[in-house]
């Protein structure tokens, strides 16, 4: 087997003329239902789409906000809004922003663009994507909703306890905040898994990791930074509804919490959240550049290196939000000199595109101008987050409008501007028509103009002195002009991203000038012919640039002459590659539209918002029907080998299914282990930092008798132990197709762990220990309620294979689901043990 | 090339609109661009570096950027060693002499006050300020909403909370330092130039979060010791029946329940100590200034000047009575 060079027509990778019927075929298969059915669609190019407009409308209804706010500043002592108002407004301003706008929006333009980009026909899980799509919709409606009924959350965006406790926030506003963005992280999550596993095995042939877009790049990077960041708020925003619901001190300094606590998980997803939301947007921004220079990026190298560099610092410099909170200086100057350290990979990145600037002819299209104004306002951004990480510079401004101004600069400059090029940009590729160059210089203008003036300002505000999140202010103070000014800019700005949307919408209705197909004349895969199916055939990638390399490629992927240039076996499917070198492994079937996901997602939602206003038992209902639905489309995955191996082109007769580490849901539950590992390690910490913070109320010295005996300790990590034996006992059955034994094991797993967990519970229950006594109780039935969830998860996991066991679908040749369920079994067991071992060892060991 | 010019104007026009206010606004009771305190000059005068640094590297980055946009290819040499110029090596020299720079700064800073002679007690509650002045190994003196600090004397803030988290900020002196629940956080402070400054919270902590303020009031050092002095005296006697009866009145109605009055039997440790309080600027954590009319507005509608605070609005009381009440309390400085 060896893929022919691209050179000339006859050594492409599959013969023309292809059959007659064939992209007929192709084309029926991937056909979008009508009508109400639109709503089962699954592909990437409809969910994509769905998924970015529902983010700008978020972003314009956050903004509404914050323009109401600014009118409310615009004088001091202004009676528009009262303090209450205000404060649900900036809030909900605020969390909208960064959590129904900002992350959703790069996550659905890499579900829109990067099948597209790596000529994938879908992503590898349409389903999860279409499900975490329709989740965020609907949570995220319910949460601006909440504004309505005056029930919005009022703690900040930040949410700092103990403010946001039972005992200052009693009312379900801060639940609001806690369920509903707990809710959508996971979406985030699922997105992330998504998109790792899309980029690293959903490639083109050819395409090894050396060709992979920058764009592709910083959303690897991004996903994994998800990966490792968002549990820690998970976690975060689980421990404060859990002391909401149960009183369980984590964060009552009287009961040995402590308020920091909260401030450390916070942060340490917060401050990656800020490179999420950023990397993706200069990944295009290094797509774009080289078209408009009509030259390869320079330092393309240099550039993937300042990515990676970027996730890998980010997470070293979260503390840089807590400076002015008291820890010891020596610590705050190794977060200081991270904080100037993760400058040096965005400067990287600014002199790489400023670079290859100057080595092309500019071509001055509107998206050019957004990029201009990016550079402008992110350089200008970057700048005064250097002067915030210099630690006493950091106490006058920390907490002021110079830091609204600062995170402002970066965010909209770093983000908002990139999407809004990137939208005049890549506009032609989803419905063939361009927005008005003419609109889009005016748009920029008024966007560029407005927000300079609406935000430069801030940065003296702050430093005469106006402390944020202040509904009112006095007029004694020389704030006045400088307020009415920012006001009169945030309008100006607002203008112009009305004119954006003006200019989408009468394109969306079919005005507008017919685009070329390749209108700016880029060089990467998303510019080729594309139709529902994505392109007709995919193509065998040689270069950074193929449609630099070779012209010619449009044409003949059009024809059919590259890879899979049909539907073989009669249903959607995409090829899967290796991770590093992309050569075809297999081809990958894909699930079509199906009403499972869209009432999975809904269902979800409703039970969410049952939690939220407390209707505990009515939760269950929406809660039993979410499970079914996600069980409904499950049943329908892991078909086996249905068909035999086939020709792909280029030589390659690859098998329809694989089993084991080459299964792409074997590395996707990988990566689910990732992030469940992650929250276990941060509860971990929950425990190590309380105890650091307040030993006082851990067993002292001679009171042993406190802790459960260690006999409870050899008890637990026997059942774990054996659950694990269980499973791999079942494995080991299964190849033999022994049934019997595959049943069996499933079904001691699931009893060990059954026992496991009430023995971890009650060795705890049986010395008296109280959770909301104190800090060491609360984490204590923490660590064994996380254990509980889990054996929660592993009996869905384990009735599941056991069902499809006994309903025929599992044997030796067609055991992905067993394989999936093992690897969470194992790891759950692991998890059991480890947390058994601290909860008894090392209260002992710090006495 | 019209939207360019139209463009230039509006930003050019802005700029003429914003520099007076920025002159103007500069010298203020809470601003970090008019120092009177050592920490804040120092931090100011490092601050001043920083934009004049920042300034440059922009406009330089930003005329590189333009530059390469317009000027043909050939005349832009270079490519990759601009990145591994300007991207790598210029910014790691350049942070490596700020972060030295910074750590000299920050280790100054927490020297400031290493052995001082008047310790300021100073706790957040939602939403004022209680003060406890520790000197001499004597009973603290306690007050509130205002803070009085003796001109070229090292003293040491310790700031906690009894609530929710706040933090401590007076940008004329020094930098902020939060007040957390379970946590004393210190912040050594010289006040260098006696006169009138205004603090306020910059930790968002609910409702009423834009109106905890509070005044610092820095006197000359003789001046303080002076205050302080006088502070440990009980007020005088009412000297007119109207005070008398505004006294009288101050505990009949039971405002003694939450505050408290040095040298009377007002004991409230709930609300604000009220000792001297007609000598203090404001009212209400900064919300007011401190008039007679505005201290009776302040007892008779504190909800709806303050709405969710714990002060509740005592529209019981006659005119006359309320005027006493109110002359009463100005009268104690």
């Amino acid at each position: 087997m060896s893929v022919n060079p691209t050179g000339g027509r006859d050594g492409m990778p599959s013969p023309l003329p292809r059959p007659a019927g064939e992209e007929t075929a192709l084309r029926r298969v991937w056909r979008m239902p009508r009508g109400l059915s639109l709503l089962t669609e699954l592909n990437n190019n409809i969910v994509g789409v769905w998924y970015i407009g529902t983010a700008l409308l978020f972003f314009a209804v956050a903004g509404l906000l914050a323009l109401v706010m600014r009118v409310q500043l615009a004088v001091p002592e202004n009676g528009l809004l009262d303090h209450g108002t205000y404060n649900q407004f900036f809030t909900v301003h605020g969390t909208g922003m960064m959590f129904l706008f900002a992350v959703p929006i790069v996550e659905a333009i890499g579900v829109y663009m990067l099948p597209a980009m790596l000529a994938a026909r879908d992503l590898p899980f349409p389903r999860l994507s279409a499900f975490a799509f329709w989740a965020y919709f609907f949570g995220g409606v319910a949460f601006f909703c909440s504004l309505v009924f005056d029930a919005a959350p009022d703690g900040g965006w930040f949410m700092y306890p103990p403010l946001t406790s039972y005992e200052f926030s009693p009312g379900i506003n801060a639940d609001f905040w806690l369920l509903g963005i707990g809710f959508i992280e996971i979406s985030a999550i699922a997105g992330a898994i998504e998109i790792v596993v899309g980029i690293l095995r959903t490639r083109p042939p050819g395409m090894t990791l050396d060709k992979l877009p920058i764009y592709a790049w910083s959303m690897l990077v991004m996903a994994g930074m998800i990966i490792f960041a968002f549990p820690a708020v998970i976690v975060a925003t689980g421990l404060l509804e859990i002391e909401r619901a149960f009183h369980w001190p984590f964060f009552i300094a009287a009961k040995g919490g402590d308020p920091l606590l909260w401030q450390h998980l916070f942060w340490f997803f917060g401050h990656p959240e800020v490179y999420i939301i950023f990397l993706p947007a200069a990944g295009l921004v290094s797509m774009m550049v080289p078209t408009l220079a009509r030259r390869p990026l320079v330092g393309h190298n240099w550039v993937v290196l300042a990515l990676v560099g970027t996730g890998f610092f980010s997470f070293g410099l979260w503390v840089h939000h807590m400076f002015a909170t008291g820890i010891p200086s020596l610590s705050l100057s190794f977060f200081s000199a991270a904080s100037m350290a993760v400058a040096v990979p965005s400067g990287i990145q600014v002199f790489a595109w400023i670079a290859t600037l100057g080595a092309g002819r500019v071509q001055w299209t509107a998206a050019a101008h957004f990029l201009f104004g990016f550079l402008f306002i992110f350089v200008l951004g970057g700048l005064t987050g250097v002067m915030v990480a210099v630690v006493p510079f950091d106490w006058q401004v920390h907490d002021s409008y110079f830091i609204v101004a600062h995170l402002h600069y970066v965010l909209i400059g770093g983000m908002v501007f990139p999407v809004f090029a990137g939208l005049y940009h890549w506009w032609p590729t989803l419905n063939g028509r361009l927005l008005s160059e003419r609109l889009g210089r005016w748009a920029f203008w008024l966007m560029f103009v407005g927000f300079n003036v609406a935000f430069f300002p801030m940065h003296l505000s702050g430093l005469l002195g106006m402390p944020r999140r202040v509904y009112t202010y006095p007029g004694d103070l020389g704030w006045n002009v400088l307020n009415l000014v920012s006001t009169v800019g945030a309008f100006v700005l607002a203008l112009g991203v009305l004119l954006v949307f003006a200019d989408m919408a009468r394109s969306a209705f079919g005005g507008g000038r017919k685009s070329p197909p390749n209108p700016w004349n880029a060089g990467t895969l998303e510019w080729l012919p594309n139709e529902n199916y994505a392109t007709r055939s995919i193509p065998h990638v040689t270069g950074l640039y193929p449609l630099w390399d070779n012209p010619d490629l449009p044409r003949e992927v059009a024809e059919g002459a590259h890879f899979l240039p049909g539907a073989p076996t009669g249903r959607r499917e995409t090829i899967v590659t290796s991770p590093i070198e992309a050569k075809p492994q297999y081809l990958m079937p894909l699930p079509g539209p199906h009403w499972a996901h869209f009432l999975a997602g809904l269902f979800t939602a409703a039970h969410f918002l049952c939690l939220t206003v407390q209707w505990y038992y009515a939760s269950l209902v929406p809660a039993v029907l979410a499970v079914a639905m996600v069980m409904w489309w499950l049943w329908e995955l892991d078909k086996g080998a249905d068909s035999p191996p086939q020709d792909v082109g280029g030589g390659w007769r690859v098998p329809v299914y694989v089993q084991g580490p080459a299964n792409h849901s074997w590395w996707a539950m990988v990566v689910l282990l990732l992030v469940d590992g992650t929250a276990f390690a941060c509860l971990v910490f929950t425990y190590v930092f309380l105890w650091t913070v307040s030993p006082d109320v851990w067993p002292q010295a001679g009171q042993l008798a406190a802790l459960p005996g260690l006999p409870w300790l050899a008890g637990g990590l026997a059942l774990w132990g054996l659950s694990a034996l269980a499973i791999g006992w079942a494995r080991r059955s299964v190849d033999r197709n022994r049934h019997g034994g595959v049943r069996l094991g499933l079904g001691l797993a699931w009893i060990a762990m059954v026992a496991g967990v009430v023995v971890d519970a009650w060795a705890q229950i049986g010395t008296g220990l109280s959770g909301s006594a104190s800090a060491y109780g609360a984490i204590t039935y923490m660590l064994v309620g996380w254990q509980g969830f889990h054996v929660g998860v592993m009996t869905l996991m384990l009735g599941y294979t056991l069902a499809r066991s006994l309903a025929g679908l599992l044997h030796a040749e067609r055991r992905v689901t067993l394989d999936n369920t093992m690897l969470m079994g194992w790891y759950s067991a692991a998890q059991g043990g480890a947390a058994l071992l601290l909860l008894h060892l090392f209260p002992r060991l710090a006495i | 090339m019209a939207v360019g010019r139209t463009g230039r104007y509006l930003l050019r026009a802005c700029m003429l609109a914003g520099l007076p206010a920025v002159l103007a606004a500069c010298e203020g009771r809470q601003s970090a661009l008019d120092a009177a305190g050592a920490a804040a000059r120092d931090i100011l005068v490092t601050g001043w570096a920083l934009f004049v640094g920042g300034t440059v590297i922009f406009l330089a980055v930003m005329g590189l950027a333009l530059y390469a946009a317009l000027a043909r290819p050939e005349r832009f040499p270079g490519r990759l060693s601009w990145v591994v110029g300007g991207g790598l090596l210029f910014p790691v020299v350049t942070l490596t002499a700020l972060q030295i720079h910074e750590f000299g700064l920050a280790r100054r800073l927490a020297v400031l006050a290493p052995d001082p002679a008047l310790v300021v007690e100073v706790t957040g509650v939602m939403w004022w300020w209680d003060v406890r002045y520790h000197a001499d190994g004597a009973d603290p003196v306690r007050g509130a909403n205002e803070i009085v600090l003796p001109a070229g004397r090292p003293v040491e803030l310790r700031v906690t909370s009894a609530d929710v988290i706040h933090s401590f900020w007076v940008p004329s002196l020094a930098g902020k330092i939060d007040m957390i629940p379970g946590h004393v956080n210190r912040l050594p402070v010289v006040a260098e130039r006696p006169g009138l400054y205004r603090g306020q919270c910059a930790e968002y902590c609910g409702a009423q979060h834009a109106l905890m303020a509070f005044d610092v009031r820095v006197l000359p050092a003789g001046e303080f010791d002076a205050w302080l002095a006088a502070r440990r005296r009980p007020p005088p006697e009412p000297a007119t029946p109207e005070l008398a009866r505004g006294r009288d009145a101050f505990f009949a109605v039971g405002c003694h329940a939450c505050h408290a009055v040095h040298g009377t039997a007002a004991d409230g440790l709930v609300g604000p100590d009220l000792s001297g309080i007609g000598a203090r600027p404001s009212l209400a954590a900064g919300t007011l200034p401190n008039r007679v009319e505005t201290i009776a507005a302040w007892i008779q509608a504190a909800q709806h000047i303050k709405p969710e605070s714990r002060m509740p609005s005592f529209d019981v009381m006659d005119g006359d009575t309320l005027h006493a009440m109110a002359a009463w309390l100005e009268s104690l400085k």
